[in-house]
């Protein structure tokens, strides 16, 4: 059995785990970071909902989780493309150096616990992106112009299914509050401002998402109420995927991602 | 699971002023969701800038036993077709 080739690390590599993708270079360090956060959100999810591909429910719904997972890809790609070397970021960063929230990461569990995450993570993306285009950064202004009307289908969507899974049947309605439980203690995070973040606040970079967290409560209130379920109650936030601090979740996620890149680095196809 | 949903017959329109096409069909709980499966699935590749969906059910369709009597009578009627005329270029999509 052949050996696994030596990974090559990269002169001046930096970072809290074994990063061998590219330094950030003369870019902004809180700057690559937030394009990091931002494109890291839309690969994680990209690759979670891609796990529904061939599984999904039925045919039809497999089809439109695998349109929402290459949406979010797409998107992934221009943000960590205009980080760095995208691919590089891509495969090439172990789970350390990972700036996504902790939302995005969680599992899959049934069609209802993906709907929950979706439902709570595109809200708070769209409400981002229509926000991105008026940033004073010109890469992320033309980004989210052009993303933000995939990410309100997104969000229609997953209104709509939380609405119907919520207001259906015992059993849809059972899974649809454990997947919105399960979910939940993830959206502080969403709202959290760091020092990264109010550095890119200050000039004009970012949006604050404070300013927009009593709009998204009362848009998740409303699509619940019109689920007929009962909004969870909050739990202790769970914070730090920011930071690199992640669930043992996005290990395993990264391992089936990153694992032909990895194993044959000159592959192409 | 899907064959409890009903079926919805799923037409595009690939651009303005050309009539909704039927392309194929989809299932869906409802009319709603029935609109965005037939978006996700016949749309993908920019072919509409219109969809309609009809409940398959609602569909009144020829009875195939009757094609001969409904059908082969127009056959040898080619005076129908107005293939006699001369269409000037700048005429599309007839």
């Amino acid at each position: 059995m052949a050996s696994l080739p030596p990974i090559d690390v990269p002169k001046g590599a930096t970072g809290a785990g074994a990063f061998d993708a590219p330094a950030a270079g003369a870019r902004d360090p809180a700057h690559f970071d937030f394009l990091l956060r931002l494109g890291d959100d839309a690969l994680v999810l990209g690759q979670r909902l891609g796990e529904w591909c061939g599984h999904g429910p039925v045919l039809e719904v497999d089809i439109s989780l695998a349109n929402l997972a290459l949406d979010l890809v797409g998107q992934a790609t221009l943000l960590l493309n205009e980080a760095g070397d995208g691919d590089q970021l891509a495969f090439h960063r172990d789970v350390l150096d990972f700036r996504n929230c902790l939302l995005v990461e969680q599992p899959n569990g049934d069609f209802a616990q993906t709907i929950a995450r979706h439902l709570l993570y595109t809200t708070w993306q769209h409400m981002l992106f229509q926000r991105l285009t008026e940033s004073n950064d010109q890469f992320l202004r033309e980004l989210a112009h052009k993303a933000v009307k995939e990410v309100a289908y997104h969000r229609e969507l997953a209104s709509e299914w939380t609405i119907r899974l919520g207001d259906g049947t015992e059993e849809s309605a059972r899974r649809m509050a454990d997947g919105l439980g399960w979910c939940w203690r993830f959206v502080p995070e969403l709202f959290e401002v760091d020092e990264t973040l109010q550095a890119m606040i200050d000039c004009g970079v970012s949006p604050d998402p404070r300013q927009f967290e009593e709009e998204y409560r009362s848009v998740i209130a409303a699509v619940l109420a019109g689920a007929q379920l009962d909004q969870p109650t909050d739990q202790r936030p769970i914070l730090g995927g920011r930071r690199g601090h992640h669930s043992e979740h996005l290990g395993h996620l990264l391992a089936v991602m990153q694992f032909l890149p990895r194993t044959y680095p000159d592959a192409i196809w | 699971m899907s064959g409890d949903w009903p079926l919805w017959e799923v037409f595009v329109r690939a651009k303005g002023g050309l009539a909704h096409r039927h392309v194929g069909s989809v299932h869906a709980p409802d009319a709603e969701l029935a609109l965005r499966h037939a978006r996700d699935t016949y749309t993908r590749r920019l072919e509409g800038v219109s969809l309609w969906v009809v409940p398959s059910a609602d569909i009144v369709a020829s009875d195939p036993d009757e094609a001969g009597e409904l059908f082969e009578p127009a056959e040898s009627k080619i005076y129908r077709h107005p293939t006699f005329y001369d269409i000037p270029d700048e005429v599309k999509h007839i």
